[in-house]
């Protein structure tokens, strides 16, 4: 029955509208994918000596126990924003004589077998082959030990299947867990109650009855039965797929009624981003990214590496450029049709996308200014990157969505729909970030910071001073490839 | 008012729809009927500027269709639910919609009084996102829509399909009514031989992309797209009678 499974993905793969971008960045992807797997391998065979070099008096095992909790919640926060959960077109699969329990465990399943679960592996086994080298503990111990770690990620891979549907299910669901992380974290770090010192010495006492790696499978076993409860009782057209109507939220947002006459698709632009959840998350995203600053600005050594702030800047003041922009025009896929047959002048389409996504630069930079405390040259450096995201960022975004072929299902709850939302989306905004960065860097390493600046703001400005054009030059792009969009928006499914 | 001029589309070399000459003149009633695959969702969108013509031209009123958006302002469609935005509620949607047409809020709520019939109380203040209306309301909602803004040209896709016995008797009320005065073209296809031939002044039958027959609707009309449905033989006869 896999197999037929199997065969469906690869099919709904390669009979896609956006086969070439997808290829495209799965090469890539794999270009990264090796790049990791050989830095994960150089760390785990490095990991012994590194350990005895930096420990001397304290056996490594017990040094890399300490490790592990915050190594877990690592991988935690990395598979929360990076892991692509499995996607299947489930619906017309409801009525097959296929046996839910079955679709549902080959998404379970799917979801180990991922490059991300290979990784630990390629730091767990060189080390285990190091521990019965070079030590005196136990064969049986170690292999307990390295099933007991191995076991622990792939949980971690399953509560991450868990929360990342309450994240998009209900986003205040994650408060708590985000507060007790954050308050265990500052007992640590205050040596209160040191939670990495306790699950360390668990584990050590792990190594000593090796029998206990049963405690760690069975909490795998225990979240593996637990998502497949979940998704199996999610498995109804009415409960998930449909959706029953709730009372609906009717906020007109007339205050954008003063931006003239793009004002009637902004408002559906906020309307679009309110009441779905896909796109509302991006808005909770890039309030979560404000705080980015605060892990670069208060650090010295990134005092005499400025270029850093380019990237911080740029990241900050256009987080939702990135995350809402590249998928412009995608958003409307739904009904792109009508929008292309409607009275609607394309030119103004663009412009107000252009409206939305400057306005949200302008709010997001306003945010940022708090940064002052941490010096002038910080907010002098956020503005420029938002002068720099306003005037080349936006049309560069805009102009590679009339490339855009893949439907986004706006309406489809967020159960099994996480379309876009993997490596992938980070990816897109790299050369955005990039190029500023590599403009920036030569200028502050032998003119100055000041000019640096100066030149970033002066990119932006001439893009805005541009813009008339730009538009004609995006416009003529979108026209050329409307009747390839209209196509791609209508294919349903992957 | 529409001129199709040597129209064609293929799809990897098949040719799925090839009209040499067609004219629908201002104010007509004009039905399109064909079986599956005969080409008329592919006419309508090419009305539409929505696929891109492998030969010949779409003139609206005088404009090349796929070379300016001139056309916009006075053509409305209905094609699919694909028209409809999910996330909306049917009052914001036709303004949405009566916004693009120039129509202010005061001007749709006195628009839609007209169609509080139509509508059977299930569409408007229901607090209900188009998304979750039924197949049948979403496309009442659709058509309405259309009808905002006094359109001139006016294209509807299948209107009568899904909707129940009620609705297509007040629909078809409703297209009459629009004609009436001979300003509003509005072309129609469908699959039901009965509603095109009262509503339709002229039904054009399409067959495997090609205009196969071209008729001024008579008492005689339903009779003779029967009989051609019927069967291929049937269809000489007809033709042969008709010449």
């Amino acid at each position: 029955m896999f197999k037929h499974f199997i065969y469906l993905q690869w099919k709904a793969f390669f009979r896609s509208s956006s086969l070439g971008k997808s290829i495209g960045l799965k090469i890539l992807m794999g270009f990264l994918a090796i790049y990791f797997a050989v830095i994960f391998l150089l760390l785990g065979i490095g990991m012994y000596p590194l350990l005895t070099e930096f420990y001397p008096d304290q056996p490594p095992l017990h040094m890399a126990n300490r490790f592990v909790l915050l190594w877990l919640v690592m991988e935690l926060v990395f598979r929360f924003m990076l892991k692509t959960l499995p996607v299947m077109t489930v619906k017309p699969l409801l009525i097959a004589p296929i046996k839910k329990r079955k679709v549902v465990n080959y998404v379970l399943i799917k979801s180990l077998i991922s490059f991300y679960n290979l990784l630990p592996l390629l730091l767990i086994i060189p080390f285990g082959i190091f521990l019965s080298f070079k030590t005196e503990i136990a064969p049986l111990s170690i292999i307990g030990w390295m099933v007991a770690v191995y076991t622990l990620i792939l949980s971690v891979d399953y509560f991450n299947f868990l929360i990342k549907k309450k994240f998009t299910d209900n986003l205040k669901a994650l408060l708590p867990l985000v507060l007790i992380a954050a308050v265990l974290a500052a007992l640590e770090y205050f040596d209160v109650f040191r939670i990495t010192l306790y699950f360390g010495n668990g584990m050590d006492y792990l190594v000593e009855n090796p029998w206990l790696a049963i405690v760690p499978v069975l909490l795998f076993a225990a979240l593996y039965k637990l998502n497949q409860h979940n998704l199996e009782r999610r498995f109804y057209l009415d409960d998930s797929l449909g959706g029953p109507a709730k009372e609906v939220n009717t906020q007109e947002f007339n205050w954008v009624r003063r931006f003239g006459d793009i004002a009637p698709f902004l408002q559906l632009d906020l309307k679009l981003i309110w009441r779905n959840k896909r796109p509302k998350t991006t808005i909770f995203l890039s309030l979560i990214i404000m705080g980015y600053g605060l892990i670069f600005y208060p650090q010295d050594t990134y005092e005499s590496m400025r270029t850093m702030y380019v990237f911080v800047g740029i990241f900050m003041t256009g987080i939702f450029m990135i995350n809402f922009g590249q998928f412009i025009p995608a958003w409307d896929a739904t009904y792109y049709s009508m929008m292309m047959s409607q009275n609607i002048p394309l030119k103004k389409y663009l412009a107000s996308k252009v409206g939305l996504i400057t306005f949200s630069i302008v709010v997001l930079t306003i945010l940022t200014t708090p940064y002052v405390y941490f010096g002038t040259h910080i907010l002098v450096m956020n503005i420029a990157c938002a002068i720099y995201n306003i005037g080349v960022n936006v049309p560069i975004l805009l102009y590679t969505g009339s490339f855009n072929r893949k439907r986004i299902e706006l309406e489809k709850s967020p159960f099994m729909n996480y379309q876009g939302t993997g490596a992938a989306q980070w990816l897109v905004g790299i050369p955005l970030m990039l190029i500023p960065v590599a403009i920036f860097w030569p200028l502050t390493r032998w003119v100055s910071y000041e000019v640096g600046v100066a030149v970033l703001a002066g990119l932006g400005l001439l893009g805005i001073i541009l813009r008339g054009p730009i538009m004609d030059f995006i416009e003529r792009a979108y026209r050329k490839n409307k009747y390839a969009m209209i196509e791609g928006f209508k294919q349903t499914g992957e | 008012m529409i001129t199709i001029t040597n129209l064609s589309k293929n799809y990897n070399g098949t040719t799925v729809l090839n009209i040499d000459h067609l004219k629908i003149p201002k104010g007509q009633s004009f039905g399109l009927v064909g079986n599956n695959g005969a080409g008329k969702t592919t006419l309508f969108s090419l009305l539409l500027d929505l696929i891109r013509p492998s030969s010949g031209n779409v003139f609206n009123n005088d404009i090349t269709v796929s070379q300016s958006e001139e056309w916009k302002p006075f053509t409305a469609s209905f094609i699919d639910e694909s028209f409809l935005i999910g996330y909306l509620t049917p009052e914001e949607y036709f303004n949405f919609i009566g916004e693009l047409r120039n129509r202010n809020k005061a001007d749709v709520a006195t628009f839609l009084k007209d169609f509080e019939d139509f509508f059977n109380g299930e569409i408007l203040n229901q607090k209900k996102y188009l998304r979750d209306l039924s197949k049948g309301n979403q496309k009442k909602v659709g058509i309405v829509a259309a009808l905002i803004g006094d359109p001139k040209v006016i294209i509807l896709d299948e209107p009568f399909a899904n909707l129940d016995p009620t609705t297509q008797i007040k629909l078809k009320k409703l297209i009459r009514d629009l004609t009436e005065s001979s300003e509003v073209t509005v072309l129609i296809s469908s699959h039901d031989l009965i509603h095109v031939t009262e509503v339709c002044e002229r039904i054009v039958v399409l067959d495997k992309g090609k205009v196969v027959n071209d008729i001024k609707t008579s008492e005689a009309t339903l009779k003779e797209l029967e009989s051609y449905f019927a069967g291929d033989q049937q269809v000489q006869e007809v033709q042969e009678d008709l010449s």
